[in-house]
């Protein structure tokens, strides 16, 4: 490749043609670093957007009120009857509210130019419902004075945590300059403050005028069923059909096409397994829409694949001679298999398995065919049978539901879900690599 | 026979609680079949041919495998035969395309619901049910008490056609029950009695458990026939009731719930390419100089981190892509290209935070796993003897990977880049949240423009109507789809064997 070295040259000086090889020698190194660099930048960029804009959900912001529970506006009557009380709607504890907010303004002597309503409407329209289930839980606090956390609404969260300021309010109509003023005193007061949002965690989805009290509750228990329906379902199955294909299966065209069955599926876009379960267990079957069971059985499609190409992989592992051993003591040829063989490759099989498992827990596509998005998921399942055929939403679709309703609010609501999402997922992929590292063999 | 049954056992839905009964009687046949063989043989297990345990395998198998199979078929084909027969009782002015009949038919299922939901509460008896055979309307009123809401008014041929169905599923499901039941029992009692130590008890249950094996690997098939299937038989039906040419051919896509809809799947077809081009723009040479660079160049240490590094990637959900796409770029590109003097190039070129651009750049991201690891595992594969060879004549390491690995690597990198392809045609939530929802054919990549995965989730998401071409549409559209991935990836994964197969 190289011209041969004129007379009287130098080895050891580069000649020009040299120097240009090397030089690029060089540039190519660069692009490989470059791109390295350029997709591990993306990770970066990926993440911290995550962290840096969805952290904001685990904190919320509360207000301190004394609330007294006049009997006269509560319980008319005076008799403690519960089916009384429920007649008084929410509307009917929104006056109390009020009157302790101007008590508040007062106490703290604030000076400030807005009526009451004003004041309370810097309040969650939630906050009257928490009063009023906190009142039926326990008849007996009517009459009393009772001190109360209440959510505000979502721009004086906002106005704490940055997202709305003085400047982007000019063309926004729920909240004003007087009301942020009245905002900054309670701050100063300390009765109005951020504190660590449990309900964001626990808590159930709330209607796109509350995103201050949405949380990811009730849909974590949706992608909980899920997940149950698919380890059901896939991991027998896959495992089963992995075992036949990589020890029984005779070397025939009926094989083959099943082999290649298996790979085209592993590769077919999800959307069309949700098509596919909205055609047949929706349509045909008639399962209920929206319902656990039915994402569970489209997520068991969509994994059984993953599984079963995980599975075949340990089983391959597994030496002849394990099983040569077996026959060889007498085991008959499905004894070896299940005796000998599906122990040994069981790590392995339960890594893929949990791969499976995150990687459907994540899958959104699917489920919004089959329902699993536009309502609002309230109430948490009660029993197995609920939690499977109630209509219920998952992580996902819970977060694609929050990105599509428009409100910087409930952006804050999807990064923080989607930090949820990735913890499970974290945690699995990690469980998953600590059963390699503690039990993987090497023969 | 009129003998007929609830829906529900004990608060259990009846196809579960048969379940757990044929269960129960499978195993007291486990318990019995192997006390018989074991009395039989006096207690001495080595008189058996099989160990003690296949007997009492036999006899669980021989109770519960053709019970609980006929329990599945009864529970899939009950609707359709009920359905078949219900048919009839509809007048047949009152059917003018298959649309209608569907929306009768689900009618007559929410009043046989809602009739069987009113009983068990005690809303209605029999008895008035029977009264309101000729004017059923105010059974309107009567169901959306108890919780089901009815679109319209019930007209007597429905209230007849749900009597009807609700009689025949209470009777389908006695003849279920008892069916089931009796095989059960059947397959116990034979087990049973020929649990003898002579019995070869071992090779019946291998062979039962091999057909098990070989149903579930079937399963593979029958998902890709059901896919087919359902989407096949959908699509027909949209293509009765909507020109074939103006889907493959026409020039708009603009669906009209009124009906009258132009449905073409060019446009769509269009912003598909489109984005997928630009996300492989991105990622084949980010993801193929990472492969090149950790295969051939960087250290184990390097290549220990960076390498699970970047298949992080591939692990998060697409949804997290979506929203990247929509909150993050989106936005950083109208600041670049958009908002006029406010602007950084002070230009007015984007409008909104959704476009061709946006989608295909963090697409792109997603696939550089995809294809860096394909491609690293592909140029691992070329022999080590075409390296030495080529160093040998004095080639730098860059030469060697330009005219010689990446030649001898060619075929499987194309298999990847059609693989990666496939993923990215398919690939929906970045698309629904990041590409827009304008169907429109323009080459700038700043202009919102749609795809295939996001018509098909906005036309079968909310209330949808599988009587109305603007619904059956997106069955067309996911064959297309899938007749299009699948073609795909049976090219590639043809040309990555033919590679393998090269150097082996």
């Amino acid at each position: 490749m190289t011209d041969i070295t004129p007379s009287g040259a130098s080895l050891l000086v580069q000649d020009a043609r040299t120097q240009k090889r090397n030089r690029a020698e060089a540039r190519f190194k660069m692009y490989g670093l470059a791109a390295i660099a350029v997709g591990l930048l993306m990770l970066v960029i990926l993440l911290t957007t995550i962290i840096s804009r969805g952290t904001g959900a685990f904190q919320q912001t509360y207000v301190t009120l004394e609330v007294p529970l006049l009997e006269a506006k509560l319980d008319k009557k005076g008799n403690r009857d519960l089916a009384d009380i429920k007649k008084v709607s929410t509307f009917g504890y929104a006056p109390l509210m009020k009157a302790a907010f101007e008590e508040k303004v007062a106490a703290a002597g604030i000076e400030t130019s807005l009526k009451s309503k004003q004041m309370a409407a810097l309040l969650s329209k939630d906050a009257a419902a928490t009063l009023r289930n906190y009142v039926l839980q326990d008849v007996d606090v009517i009459g009393q004075t009772i001190e109360f956390e209440f959510l505000t609404n979502s721009r004086v969260d906002g106005y704490l945590k940055g997202r709305v300021s003085r400047d982007s309010m000019a063309n926004d109509k729920s909240i004003n300059a007087a009301q942020l003023d009245l905002v900054d005193a309670l701050i100063a007061d300390g009765s109005l403050r951020k504190r660590f949002n449990l309900d964001f965690i626990t808590g159930a989805d709330a209607s796109d005028q509350r995103p201050e009290a949405a949380g990811m509750g009730v849909a974590m228990i949706g992608s909980f069923f899920m997940m149950l329906v698919v380890l059901a379902l896939a991991l027998p199955i896959g495992v089963a059909a992995s075992i036949y294909l990589e020890e029984f299966a005779p070397k025939n065209w009926i094989t083959d096409i099943i082999e290649v069955n298996i790979s085209n599926l592993a590769a077919v876009p999800s959307i069309v397994f949700g098509i596919l379960g909205l055609a047949v267990f929706i349509n045909y079957m008639h399962l209920p829409n929206s319902a656990p069971l039915v994402g569970g059985l489209v997520l068991t499609l969509m994994t059984l694949p993953t599984i079963i190409i995980s599975t075949r992989a340990s089983l391959k592992s597994v030496p002849p001679s394990i099983r040569d051993a077996a026959l060889g003591v007498g085991a008959s040829k499905m004894q070896s298999v299940f005796h000998h063989v599906l122990p040994l490759a069981a790590p392995g099989i339960l890594t893929g398995t949990i791969i499976g498992l995150a990687q459907a827990l994540g899958e959104t596509a699917p489920l919004l065919l089959i329902g699993m998005v536009g309502f609002i998921a309230s109430n948490p399942p009660d029993g197995i049978t609920s939690g499977l055929m109630d209509p219920n939403s998952a992580m996902p679709a819970q977060i694609y539901e929050w990105a599509k309703r428009a409100d910087p609010a409930f952006y804050e609501r999807a990064w923080g879900g989607i930090i949820i999402l990735l913890v499970f997922l974290i945690t699995m992929n990690a469980i998953a690599v600590l059963l390699r590292r503690r039990f993987e063999r090497r023969w | 026979m009129t003998a007929t049954i609830a829906t529900t056992f004990l608060g259990v839905p009846l196809g579960m609680a048969l379940f757990v009964a044929v269960l129960a009687i499978a195993l007291l046949g486990y318990v019995m079949a192997r006390g018989r063989v074991m009395a039989r043989a006096g207690g001495d297990a080595r008189v058996l041919h099989s160990l003690p345990n296949y007997y009492g395998m036999t006899a669980a198998m021989f109770a519960a495998v053709p019970a609980l199979g006929v329990l599945l078929i009864w529970l899939l084909a009950q609707p359709t035969v009920v359905q078949n027969a219900v048919l009839p009782l509809i007048p047949a002015d009152k059917i003018d395309s298959v649309g209608t009949q569907s929306l009768i038919l689900s009618d007559v299922r929410r009043v046989a619901d809602g009739l069987d939901i009113a009983l068990s509460q005690g809303a209605l008896t029999r008895a008035d049910i029977a009264a309101m055979a000729d004017d059923p309307s105010a059974l309107r009123a009567t169901l959306g008490e108890v919780g089901v809401a009815l679109g319209s008014e019930v007209e007597p041929f429905v209230l007849a056609a749900a009597q009807k169905s609700r009689a025949l599923n209470g009777q389908g499901r006695f003849w279920m029950a008892a069916a089931v039941l009796l095989i059960a029992l059947a397959g116990l009692a034979l087990a049973v009695r020929a649990a003898d130590p002579d019995f070869r008890a071992r090779n019946i249950v291998e062979r039962g458990i091999l057909v098990l094996l070989i149903v579930a690997a079937s399963l593979a098939i029958l998902t890709t026939v059901g896919i087919v299937l359902s989407m096949l038989f959908e699509s027909i039906n949209f293509f009765r009731l909507h020109d074939w040419k103006d889907f493959f051919l026409g020039p708009k896509w603009a669906p009209n719930f009124r009906g009258d809809s132009d449905l073409s799947i060019l446009p769509l077809l269009w912003g598909t390419l489109y984005i997928s081009i630009i996300a492989l723009l991105v990622a084949v040479p980010i993801g193929l100089f990472s492969a090149i660079y950790l295969s051939e160049y960087a250290g184990p240490k390097l290549r220990g981190i960076a390498k699970p590094l970047l298949e992080i990637l591939a692990g998060i959900p697409t949804i997290v892509y979506g929203l990247f796409a929509l909150l993050t770029v989106g936005p950083a590109l109208v600041r670049l290209f958009g908002r006029g003097e406010d602007g950084i190039l002070g230009v007015e070129w984007m409008s909104g935070a959704t476009s061709v651009l946006t989608a295909g750049l963090v697409m792109g991201i997603m696939l550089i796993p995809f294809v860096s690891s394909l491609s690293d595992d592909i140029i691992n594969a070329v022999p080590q003897s075409l390296r030495d060879g080529s160093f040998g004549l004095g080639a730098t390491h860059s030469e060697t990977v330009r005219q010689v690995i990446l030649p001898a690597a060619l075929p499987g990198i194309v298999g990847a880049v059609l693989l990666a392809a496939s993923r990215a045609i398919g690939e929906t939530m970045i698309v629904v949240l990041g590409a827009g929802a304008i169907a429109r054919v323009s080459v700038n990549p700043l202009e919102a423009m749609t795809t295939i995965t996001t018509r098909i989730v906005s036309q079968l998401t909310g209330d949808t109507d599988f009587a109305s071409p603007e619904t059956l549409v997106a069955f067309a559209l996911g064959l297309t789809l899938f007749v299009l991935t699948l073609g795909l990836n049976v090219l590639a994964l043809y040309i990555v064997r033919k590679y393998r197969e090269q150097y082996e």
